[in-house]
């Protein structure tokens, strides 16, 4: 429990992109979620005024400085996350997790097809259908990753 | 950092409405993104990035590392007896078979016409350890500890001690990416060793797996059959091991079979690999394109005088040497000795010909 949202945005993107970057077994690498967008995300729907489509951008920043193909990849998608978070956050929010993860859903199929699309563009396919798996899994791992964050920040009011 | 501590304001805080601020955003990424493509003007920064993320990139794999650490200095006396006594069984096999090494050297030399034996082509190597890190899910790439500061560059080999690894793709000053030959992106000119057929072995983005998309239906190859680098391309030099053929589809309707290999690199397990700087003046060195045309081994190599020739009653008469099987090297067209010719720009079929016995 944190009492500035940035402190606890801060330890929670760190968080993110250790696990994000952590080895794991194949099998268990190719369902790992985004972790990193699933932070993003739940920070632009519950604190769209400390965090948005900035931190968003610099995560994704981050993300390709690790892993990109080309930087401002991730930028880009991540961001994209970031603004329909924001857009919408006051619809988002006062949703059961379960109808969340649906509305997730559609956002991380939307991010993997930003991916998938620059990834095509740039000259760095990758077509197989894997691609896709944790557009899925983060979906699904959305009430529990969405109830620990919220044990890091409550705001006052 | 805009957007991170955006407290005051209204219902959008400062900065315009999502809506501009993610178009902004967006541009810029766009900008970088065409930057880092079509131009060398972020080669610097990503120089720069390399460097800034290694030591998380180490920080992240530290306590697998540690445990692995760990793992070795609690191993028992026993096991470790036993695997220095593998090791020091396998060093003498391998001593024994590199024994008569430098006689091969010399005679290879003198059959290809050469005055001096070539230098061997590898002119130093470097042992690199891999970063466990996840750097691209479903992209066959690793990390090594590594980079400038170790003299390695761009496009550099990388082998372990059964095949061909990958090649350095980005390098930063203390560690390196290294695209391996089972990456999607990765294209590698290969040889059938059996029959010197050249083709080009593409990654599959399968750990196990290389296919070779361009055979024709009707190419002699089959399953066993051993790929060994070409040396075109001018990462690798030929010889090298690359894969062995597993599976050969042929269809009937197909101009192309579609074939599968298996890299002989242990690209899962390795946990060390080898850096290989060759030289450039070797013949068996990595072909370079040179003002438009390929151009393999030291142009200044000069080839040995013509051997003297016995009378002519002691050798076999010029015109069946041709057609003695076995002894006539590929390439040697003319029966006759050739003078020597002034510019020898490739050692094996300038050498001049030796009769038969």
């Amino acid at each position: 429990m944190s009492t500035s949202p940035r402190g606890a945005i801060a330890k929670t993107v760190l968080v993110a992109l250790v696990l994000t970057l952590v080895p794991l077994p194949a099998w268990l690498a190719i369902i790992r979620p985004d972790f990193l967008v699933l932070v993003v995300f739940y920070w632009s729907v519950q604190t769209p005024r400390s965090a948005g489509i900035g931190l968003g951008w610099v995560c994704g920043l981050l993300l390709d400085a690790f892993q990109g193909p080309v930087l401002g990849e991730h930028a880009l998608a991540v961001a994209l996350v970031a603004y329909l978070g924001v857009r919408e956050h006051q619809r988002i929010r006062t949703k059961p997790l379960v109808q969340q993860a649906l509305v997730l859903l559609v956002v991380l199929v939307l991010y993997e097809f930003v991916l998938w699309a620059i990834d095509g563009w740039s000259g760095h396919p990758l077509t197989t259908p894997l691609r896709w798996v944790p557009a899925l899994t983060g979906a699904l791992l959305w009430p529990p990753v969405a109830a620990t964050l919220a044990q890091t920040y409550r705001p006052r009011a | 950092m805009a957007g991170f501590g955006t407290r005051s304001g209204s219902q959008h805080s400062r900065g315009g409405s999502p809506g501009f601020r993610f178009t902004l955003y967006a541009l810029v990424s766009v900008v970088i993104m065409v930057l880092d493509q079509r131009m060398d003007l972020l080669e610097r920064m990503r120089y720069a990035l390399q460097a800034l993320t290694y030591p998380v990139e180490v920080a992240v794999n530290s306590p697998l590392a540690a445990w692995q650490w760990l793992e070795r200095s609690f191993a028992s006396r026993r096991a470790l007896e036993a695997e220095n006594q593998q090791l020091r069984t396998r060093m003498r096999d391998l001593e024994i078979r590199t024994l008569r090494f430098d006689t091969l050297a010399r005679e290879n030399a003198a059959l290809l016409g050469l005055k001096h034996s070539v230098p061997p082509v590898a002119a130093r190597w470097l042992p690199a350890n891999i970063v466990d890190i996840e750097l691209s899910r479903l992209r066959q790439r690793v990390l090594i500890d590594r980079g400038t500061r170790n003299g390695v560059f761009r496009n550099q080999a990388v082998l372990d001690d059964h095949g061909v690894v990958g090649q350095t793709m980005s390098v930063g000053p203390w560690s390196a990416v290294v695209l391996l030959i089972t990456d999607p992106e990765h294209d590698l000119p290969v040889q059938i060793a059996r029959t010197g057929f050249r083709t080009i072995a593409v990654g599959t983005g399968d750990p196990d797996g290389l296919a070779l998309p361009y055979l024709p239906a009707n190419a002699d190859v089959r399953p066993g059959d051993v790929l060994v680098t070409s040396g075109l391309g001018g990462v690798f030099p030929s010889g090298y091991p690359v894969a062995r053929i597993t599976q050969i589809h042929r269809s009937a309707i197909q101009p192309m079979s579609r074939v599968l290999a298996q890299p002989f690199a242990h690209l899962q397990t390795d946990r060390a690999v080898m850096l290989v700087w060759f030289h450039p003046g070797s013949p068996a060195g990595p072909v370079q394109t040179h003002q438009g045309q390929l151009v393999s081994g030291n142009p200044a190599a000069q080839p040995l005088a013509p051997p003297p020739q016995p009378p002519p009653a002691a050798c076999a008469p010029p015109a069946k040497a041709g057609t003695a099987s076995g002894t006539v090297p590929a390439g040697t067209a003319p029966a006759a000795p050739v003078p020597a010719p002034s510019t020898a720009k490739t050692p094996a079929t300038a050498a001049p010909h030796r009769s038969p016995p």
